[in-house]
């Protein structure tokens, strides 16, 4: 096999070659995570890892099973699509175990100002006041009743 | 009390089914959820948005997003009339150039809106998590994707912070994370709604302004909104595919 007879140096860079391919095939399999691959370009094991953080907001849903009463007032008043939450604040924990997290009370007089507060960049449909002229002072919840806020609704809570 | 064979075996497995629901409780993983039968978006109705900033600080909440950080904002559109001179000559176009704010997001309310010419409305922004999205497309180390249920996530131990998607995103909707050093975003509350919850700032908006829409479920309103209002997304030039649902958004909104 003349052919051959100076090719030596070619075989041991082929063989070099074969080496360090088989070596990155090795470093690969423990680097690469497993999921890496499985849905596209990224670590599918990340979905997962996302979809289990901890939520704050327990949802309205939660809420219902235990404060039907509330739901019963709410529903029937102009506050019937606003959520729980949005006025109580992120009540998971409060959800998760009722004796050991107690919401507190929000203060009426910032409450309702967030979102009744008269603006001209806000929609002309919207229940507006200025809350200086429109009470003096004195707290929404003297007169109105915020689970269902229209002055005639009556003694709801 | 005389209980018969006959009740015995109705009540057997009634009392079997009602122990099931018992020790399922509240369902911590999302064992029935299953990501090819969604396709998640979001739906913001313009004229609903009374700008109260709900949305942004239950974001902030829910998400432990940073001060002087945001996953979504409320701006504060003022598009004035046409200026003109008196011989009516036009200095101004309010259209390229509208007047936009958003103090602190919008988390804590906007200043009186004292100009009583033109228009102001609210446009609340968050990620648009695009079909076809510049940030994933740019992401070196494959950190930064689209789930196949249509959520663009970050996986937060691959990210090494180079901020490429933070300037790729035509919506500015990423920034780079102050104590962890990597991109973060909003992730529609991916951990609530594989739960069947909807996202924090769809609970927390009071005029239902936000609507979490799933356009794979053939149930859910968005198809028939989508056929009876004028519905636009952000820059529909760069073709990213967005699924940010804006209704009666005004020509000025970028």
């Amino acid at each position: 096999m003349s052919v051959f007879k100076d090719a030596k140096h070619l075989f041991v860079f082929a063989g070099l070659f074969v080496l360090a391919f088989l070596v990155f095939l090795v470093v690969r399999h423990y680097v690469v995570p497993k999921s890496f691959g499985e849905y596209g370009h990224y670590r599918g094991a990340a979905i997962g890892e996302i979809a289990s953080h901890p939520i704050k907001f327990a949802g309205h849903q939660t809420c219902e099973t235990c404060h039907s009463d509330v739901l019963d007032v709410k529903s029937k008043g102009k506050h019937a699509n606003v959520n729980c939450e949005a006025c109580h604040g992120a009540l998971a924990k409060h959800a998760d175990d009722p004796s050991a997290v107690t919401p507190v009370l929000p203060d009426t007089t910032v409450l309702c100002a967030r979102c009744h507060t008269a603006s001209a960049a806000k929609p002309k449909g919207f229940p507006q006041v200025a809350p200086a002229d429109h009470s003096g002072g004195l707290a929404c919840s003297t007169c109105h009743k915020p689970h269902s806020p229209a002055m005639d609704a009556g003694g709801a809570k | 009390m005389n209980i018969s064979r006959r009740q015995i075996l109705i009540l057997l497995p009634a009392a079997a089914v009602a122990w099931k629901s018992v020790l399922a409780g509240t369902p911590e993983a999302s064992p029935n959820y299953n990501m090819s039968d969604h396709w998640w978006g979001m739906l913001i109705d313009i004229p609903k948005c009374i700008g109260c900033g709900n949305c942004v600080r239950a974001c902030q909440t829910e998400n432990d997003v940073p001060d002087g950080h945001f996953r979504t904002w409320v701006e504060r559109y003022h598009r004035s009339d046409w200026p003109m001179t008196e011989s009516g000559e036009v200095t101004a176009n309010p259209l390229i150039d509208p007047e936009v704010i958003s103090p602190d997001g919008g988390k804590e309310g906007f200043p009186a809106a004292t100009d009583e010419n033109g228009k102001y409305f609210f446009v609340p922004k968050m990620c648009n998590h695009c079909a076809d999205s510049p940030c994933t497309q740019v992401c070196p180390v494959g950190a930064t994707f689209i789930s196949p249920d249509g959520v663009v996530l970050v996986d937060p131990t691959y990210c090494l912070g180079c901020a490429y998607c933070v300037q790729a995103c035509p919506y500015g909707c990423r920034y780079i994370h102050p104590e962890k050093q990597i991109a973060d975003k909003c992730t529609l509350c991916y951990h609530r709604i594989t739960k069947g919850l909807t996202t924090a700032c769809c609970e927390a908006c009071p005029t239902g302004a936000r609507q979490l829409v799933d356009l794979k479920d053939p149930k859910d309103p968005i198809h028939e909104f989508l056929k009876t209002h004028s519905v636009q997304v952000l820059k529909p030039q760069m073709a990213t595919g967005a699924k940010l649902f804006y209704n009666d958004l005004d020509g000025s909104v970028r």
